[in-house]
């Protein structure tokens, strides 16, 4: 499994962890705060458990919450800072 | 001079307009006459007094020599929370001796100038951002320029560095510029309908009608002044929005029809935006994660509700030190904390939100809350305990 795979998976996890819904993995593109999903504490459950199991530290203001409002690009930018 | 108030300033934002509209066009940078023609609005508006001009120096020049020396102890000793607490502390106290020697009594004036409120959460989030490891470098042109940038010095919106900076710097095409132009001065032509049409009505109802000292009166001042407070307030920030444009620079909206809010929590997304989510991302979060790795409190439901409190307690107290607005805070706390515990706990609500009668018995009930916040806010509420 590469990395970017096991990052994906991991990602995905925490967010079924942080939402309680298993959604977020079979729709990677719904909208997270639009469907009531995620809210602020959400947000920095989220930030907290990354850096927890990926050792990735994303600061609070580091993204928007547009550029962070689906799993994919959740996902994504969470990859891009692995690099 | 009053900005956004009296008659000559209208006129000489016209007037300096027109240079930065040229400019625009012609897709050349209008930074350094924006930085000018702030420091013009800054003379006629504090010129007379001199006290305050020193104070604006001292602050500025304090404000950052702080963020440049953090920046280099940042790099030293890394994400130390001790140094980093030290130098938020000291970046917060020239607005901590303003608001205590406010609170003592008026005859101290500590660090007494227009727009301290505003720029102290610009300094500040310079160095929460230093420690998060975003801001890498701190310049004194932009820095300086982002501080005293007239639309916003007296109340707001409140920038972010990072984005300001990309602003000043971009070359905007010619097109993009006319839109951004175009917008902007709809921006502005709304806002003084808002503030000088509509508020000054609000405001006309609520001295007529709102001064019984009974449940009618009570009730007639909250509502107008509820309405006025929207119209005024939003009414300047679309104005300064307006004027940011034309300079080049894209501030971020404030307002975004608030009374329409579903919840509380809807009703902080779409009210005073630019305060609201300055807190959210440099209070709210910070406590929330501090909780979180303490480990000390395992409900995260717990988490929230404290997070809530400190969050709009301190955005109260930011407002002055009166029991009002601190009241007002509280009662937004409170607010946030039930709003919060009812929407993770309850049934009914997980499984009517999305409905139609849900959502406008809900937004009403809000509305009538978020008014009741203004009654407090206003003072008024003292004449009746």
């Amino acid at each position: 499994m590469s990395d970017k795979t096991k990052i994906y998976e991991t990602v995905m996890d925490i967010l079924v962890d942080v939402t309680g819904d298993e959604v977020v993995k079979e729709e990677p593109d719904i909208n997270l705060p639009e469907e009531d999903l995620i809210d602020s504490l959400g947000y920095i459950e989220l930030l907290m458990d990354i850096e927890e199991s990926l050792g990735i530290v994303i600061a609070p203001t580091e993204y928007t919450r547009e550029e962070m409002d689906t799993p994919a690009k959740i996902a994504a930018v969470v990859q891009s800072k692995a690099e | 001079m009053q900005l956004f108030q009296d008659n000559n300033f209208f006129i000489l934002l016209a007037v300096f307009s027109i240079p930065a509209l040229i400019m625009g066009y012609l897709e050349k940078p209008i930074r350094l006459y924006g930085f000018a023609v702030s420091l013009v609005f800054l003379w006629l508006v504090m010129g007379g007094t001199t006290r305050a001009l020193i104070y604006l120096g001292v602050f500025l020049v304090w404000e950052i020599a702080e963020a440049k020396i953090y920046l280099k102890v940042r790099e030293k000793y890394g994400r130390n929370r001790k140094l980093y607490y030290l130098f938020l502390i000291l970046s917060l106290l020239p607005l901590i001796l303003n608001k205590y020697a406010h609170a003592a009594g008026g005859v101290l004036h500590w660090f007494g100038f227009l727009g301290i409120s505003y720029m102290t959460f610009k300094s500040a989030q310079v160095i929460i951002q230093i420690f998060d490891g975003q801001i890498k470098e701190v310049e004194s042109f932009p820095y300086v320029y982002m501080m005293i940038f007239f639309p916003v010095i007296t109340s707001g919106p409140i920038d972010r560095s990072l984005r300001f900076q990309n602003d000043m710097y971009r070359v905007i095409p010619r097109q993009e510029y006319m839109d951004m132009a175009g917008q902007g001065l709809f921006k502005i032509v709304l806002g003084v309908v808002y503030k000088a049409v509509i508020a000054a009505g609000f405001y006309q109802l609520e001295i007529r009608l709102g001064h019984g000292l009974d449940l009618k009166g009570a009730l007639i001042y909250m509502y107008t002044y509820g309405f006025y407070l929207f119209f005024d307030f939003a009414g300047y920030s679309l104005m300064a929005v307006g004027a940011s444009y034309l300079f080049g620079i894209k501030t971020p909206d404030n307002f975004n029809k608030p009374f329409i809010s579903v919840d509380i929590k809807d009703f902080w997304d779409r009210w005073h935006i630019t305060l609201s989510h300055w807190f959210r991302d440099f209070v709210f979060s910070r406590v929330t994660m501090n909780l979180l790795r303490s480990r000390k409190i395992k409900s995260h439901l717990t988490i929230a509700v404290i997070a809530f409190f400190i969050n709009m307690g301190l955005m109260g107290i930011w407002h002055g030190s009166e029991p009002y607005y601190i009241a007002y805070g509280l009662y937004h706390g409170l607010l946030l904390s039930i709003t919060e515990i009812y929407q993770k706990k309850s049934k009914f609500y997980k499984k009517n939100k999305k409905k139609k009668w849900y959502r406008c018995i809900s937004g009403v009930i809000t509305f009538n809350l978020v008014m009741f916040g203004f009654f407090i806010f206003s003072g008024r509420i003292m004449k009746f305990i």
